[in-house]
């Protein structure tokens, strides 16, 4: 039995707004509310909100058997909570239905894969954490932004204990072979490896509507006959499409919609099922294994990665921002850290993109800038002003691993007066409590509960008493992200000293 | 195809951007092949460069009979050109001229110029435009602006030949708008007399449609190239400083925007100290441009050096970091095509025609000044976005040749002299 697999990506950047060098250092603020929120809510009812209610409806009608995946970046879903909250509603809808399997990806469609390893596993961490927190589910497939693959990514991702990826059926990478099996990575034999099948996915996302095609108008029946007819070992058909393709590049008068709703019964009148990649990774075992020195992705003919690393403008601009990559993760401020994740997004990048003479038009159209040179400009102007506030947290003179050495100091330090605080806690409770058989609580009650408050609240309430300021710092340096200054500054002195 | 055009300048002794795109275009034709060009100017100066066209001058050209012999005549004019054809265009005399100021060969003078009496010139080329028409045989007649356009017109009359009107700039461009009426007058004369107009850029193509008020369908686009720069000047020194050099180089009127630039280098002097900036050429709003320097307190970052000419400019551009052209209103605007030759990035007005074929150049609005202060601020900062439009830019302007202007010319000639035989 054949089965098929469909991905829908959806992803958005925080756009920047535009952003004068004479802004640097007056003016932190980066992003265009305004164009960003306009987008997203365009799309949403254009796109994102027909397509999921087909979705649901279509898990529905099919009695469970329409299966799919999402692979979601964590820039989108925090577009969503803030301007469209209906979009979450519905993508927990599907997430209850057990029918839809989240992805793993990057949080910021980033390109930390290529750049940084250890940004990356930061990066798809807290992608899988908002997940998880949003939707309830762990994921276990893994898709990078814009399917950007090689063997080094293999290695990353095995090691993070991933055991499927999905990425792209590059004809110069696949040769003869099949995008319909699934393969293993030869750098990591236990990750097992799913490839978009390029024709298949292309006729939806961009044939569909098209009148000159040879197959127009392309029908849900001729589309499952396509795949009842290849080969009897190809059993895996993996169409990763961008989300927002259905509804707007294709617009609902296309048809797209009854399409997509047809399928599952000419599927099932084939023998063909559908299936969530977790599904297909399990019942399947790999043919071959399966080489990518090079990074692939899914974007342009190329399917390289040229579309973001191509120029030296690009490369300048990621060289810039990864160089800080080590500082923004020792810092704690949360702002900066929200900023260094929007900045990370591919896009960015994107629109410095000067192909757009030959096959990169579709840069040119996406682009909110004129030209790649505008959008560069722009961008490093942000950055400059980003640099400048992470300088400011931790100076330039120091290295990175002088800091972190102080960094573990200052938290060790912070851990060892917690414990001295617990131990003095406990000591003051059996003081109290040998006081109490004598005297009623007066004093030693009102202390332990205050105790306990300050743990998860602030230190601002109680300023005289020296030894209750301290327990408040500690929580700090775990979640509470306004906490952050006093434990900074102990951090500077020592510095200080230092140098 | 023989083609007979009407000129007012030509290299090496050339006041504005016209003389170069009359030869750069010539040239290109040429190097099309099959193409015999005369061409005519008021005033040769004996060193221009020959052999890709036929060079005549107004000023050797007689319009009334002397009798003078061969060997006179070629120890007066031998120099520029041949004394036969002095003989046969003598033989093509068509009125009795002797009420004008000739000289002793029967020929009129011009300054070459643009003088006062510019309309009189204008009248007097016309009239030897008539000689040389019934001398020398053309499939078609090709006139470069406005002064040349009476003469166009003439020799189309006389011979019965299309015209093709070549608009390098109208009295829109000139005058932002105030056009002098008798300009006005003679260039919509021109455009409506003519078979078909060549204008360089879509800009100016508006400009002659709307303001002109000309068919569109018999107005077409040939955008200016660049005759690629010798050696010697490309490899001038570059010296190496420690400040940035920014440069605005042009003549410092109104239509080429230098209160836009004064403004932009103000904004980039806030942040970054490390800038120079450079306004060279003169013109009549010089002095309020120092003052504006002045009154900004920039004075110390700003430099006046005047009109620079020949080598000197490209000497300028050899030591600057970005070159600026903020033009109001540029029907091409050929210089920023030499910065980028001259591996100098450049930033340019979207109003300038220049713009409309150019890639690896940063374009703001004229009177956006925060977009072109942050353009300059982004080529001094960042070294990127420096390099890669110096070196993107050198290549785009080698794509860019007068032989591909040439063949569109030769095309539109083609296009004409086919309509012209079917009817």
């Amino acid at each position: 039995m054949k089965s098929v697999c469909f991905y829908f990506n959806i992803h958005q950047p925080f756009r920047l707004n535009r952003y004068r060098f004479f802004d640097i250092g007056n003016n932190h603020y980066y992003f265009d509310d305004f164009s960003n929120d306009e987008i997203i809510t365009r799309l949403a009812e254009n796109s994102y909100i027909p397509m999921m209610d087909t979705l649901l409806e279509m898990i529905k009608a099919s009695e469970g058997k329409f299966r799919c995946a999402i692979s979601i970046s964590g820039t989108a879903i925090e577009q969503f909570q803030q301007y469209v909250p209906e979009v979450m509603d519905r993508l927990r809808q599907l997430a209850a239905t057990g029918r839809v399997e989240f992805l793993s990806g990057t949080y910021s469609h980033s390109l930390a894969s290529l750049e940084d390893v250890e940004e990356f596993m930061r990066e798809v961490k807290s992608h899988d954490d908002l997940i998880e927190r949003e939707f309830n589910l762990k994921t276990g497939t893994f898709a990078n932004t814009e399917l950007i693959y090689d063997d080094d990514i293999a290695n990353v991702i095995a090691s993070m204990g991933f055991k499927s990826c999905l990425t792209v059926g590059a004809k110069h990478v696949l040769g003869w072979k099949s995008p319909n099996y699934v393969y293993k990575s030869i750098s990591a034999p236990d990750l097992k490896l799913l490839l978009n099948n390029d024709k298949l996915s292309t006729d939806i996302a961009e044939n569909f509507n098209r009148q000159d095609w040879d197959e127009y108008p392309l029908t849900a029946d001729k589309y499952m006959d396509w795949i009842a007819a290849l080969p009897e070992g190809e059993k895996v058909v993996n169409l990763f499409l961008s989300m927002d393709v259905f509804g707007s590049f294709l617009p609902a008068s296309t048809g797209i919609f009854h399409f997509l709703k047809a399928l599952p019964r000419f599927a099932e009148e084939r023998g063909i099922e559908f299936a969530m990649p977790s599904e297909v990774v399990a019942h399947t075992e790999a043919v071959d294994f399966l080489s990518v020195p090079y990074p692939i992705s899914d974007v342009d003919e190329a399917r390289d990665v040229s579309a973001w690393k191509g120029n030296e403008l690009q490369n300048e601009a990621l060289d810039k921002l990864y160089s800080v990559a080590e500082r923004v993760a020792l810092c704690d401020d949360r702002r900066l850290k929200k900023d260094w994740q929007y900045l990370q997004s591919s896009d960015h990048f994107y629109y410095m993109s000067t192909k757009n003479m030959a096959d990169g038009a579709s840069h040119a159209s996406f682009s909110p800038y004129d030209s790649p040179f505008a959008a560069f400009t722009n961008y490093m102007n942000v950055l400059a002003d980003f640099l400048v506030r992470v300088q400011e947290q931790y100076p330039e003179s120091i290295d990175n691993e002088e800091l972190n050495s102080l960094l573990l100091t200052i938290r060790n330090q912070a851990s060892e007066i917690n414990s001295l605080k617990k131990e003095l806690k406990s000591l003051r409770t059996n003081i109290a409590e040998a006081e109490k058989e004598p005297a009623l609580p007066v004093p030693a009650p009102e202390s332990t509960p205050e105790k306990k408050l300050r743990g998860c609240k602030s230190t601002e309430t109680i300023n005289d008493e020296q030894p209750k300021k301290r327990p408040g710092r500690k929580p700090a340096v775990n979640k509470e992200p306004d906490e952050n200054r006093p434990k900074k500054k102990p951090g500077r002195k020592p510095k200080a000293k230092t140098v | 195809m023989k083609a007979l055009m009407f000129g007012w300048e030509f290299p090496p002794h050339i006041l504005g951007g016209l003389g170069t795109a009359s030869y750069g275009l010539t040239k290109g034709m040429h190097n099309n092949g099959d193409m015999e060009i005369t061409f005519v100017i008021p005033k040769p100066w004996g060193d221009e460069e020959k052999g890709f066209a036929n060079i005549v001058g107004a000023n050797c050209t007689p319009v009334a009979w002397r009798n003078v012999d061969y060997e006179y005549v070629r120890s007066r004019i031998g120099k520029y050109m041949d004394p036969e054809l002095y003989f046969r265009l003598r033989d093509h005399i068509y009125a009795d001229f002797n009420y004008m100021k000739l000289n002793d060969l029967g020929c009129i003078e011009f300054s070459g110029r643009y003088p006062d009496n510019i309309l009189e010139e204008i009248n007097n080329y016309s009239i030897v435009a008539g000689v040389i028409a019934r001398t020398i045989p053309c499939d078609i007649i090709h006139s470069h602006d406005w002064l040349t356009y009476p003469a166009g017109i003439h020799a189309k009359n006389v011979t019965g030949k299309p015209l093709v009107i070549h608009v390098h700039a109208t009295d829109f461009d000139r005058s932002r708008g105030n056009v002098n009426p008798t300009v006005f007058a003679i260039e919509k004369d021109g455009m409506e007399n003519a078979d078909h107009i060549i204008t360089v850029s879509n800009l100016t193509r508006r400009t002659v449609i709307e303001k002109y008020g000309i068919d569109p369908s018999k107005v077409t686009t040939v955008h200016n190239a660049v005759i690629p720069l010798d050696d010697e000047l490309l490899n001038l020194p570059r010296h190496d400083k420690k400040e940035k050099v920014i440069t605005f180089l042009g003549r410092i009127t109104m239509q080429k925007g230098p209160e836009y630039f004064v403004e932009a280098a103000a904004k980039v002097l806030q942040k970054s100290k490390n800038v120079r900036f450079v306004m060279a050429g003169n013109g009549d709003m010089m002095d309020a441009m120092i003052k504006l320097v002045a009154k900004r307190g920039i004075a110390d970052k700003f430099h006046f050096p005047g009109f620079l000419r020949g080598k000197e400019v490209y000497e300028m551009l050899a030591d600057s970091d970005v070159y600026v052209m903020p033009s109001v209103s540029e029907p091409f605007g050929i210089s920023p095509l030499e910065a980028m030759e001259m591996g100098v990035p450049s930033i340019i007005s979207k109003q300038s025609g220049c713009a409309e074929i150019l890639d690896n150049v940063i374009k703001t609005d004229y009177w956006d000044i925060d977009a072109m202060a942050d353009a300059m601020h982004a080529l001094v900062s960042y070294p990127a976005l420096h390099d890669t439009l110096r070196d993107k830019g050198i290549e785009e302007i080698h794509g860019i040749t007068w032989e591909k202007a040439g063949k569109k010319v030769i095309d539109i000639y083609k296009d004409v002299i086919g309509k012209q035989g079917n009817n």
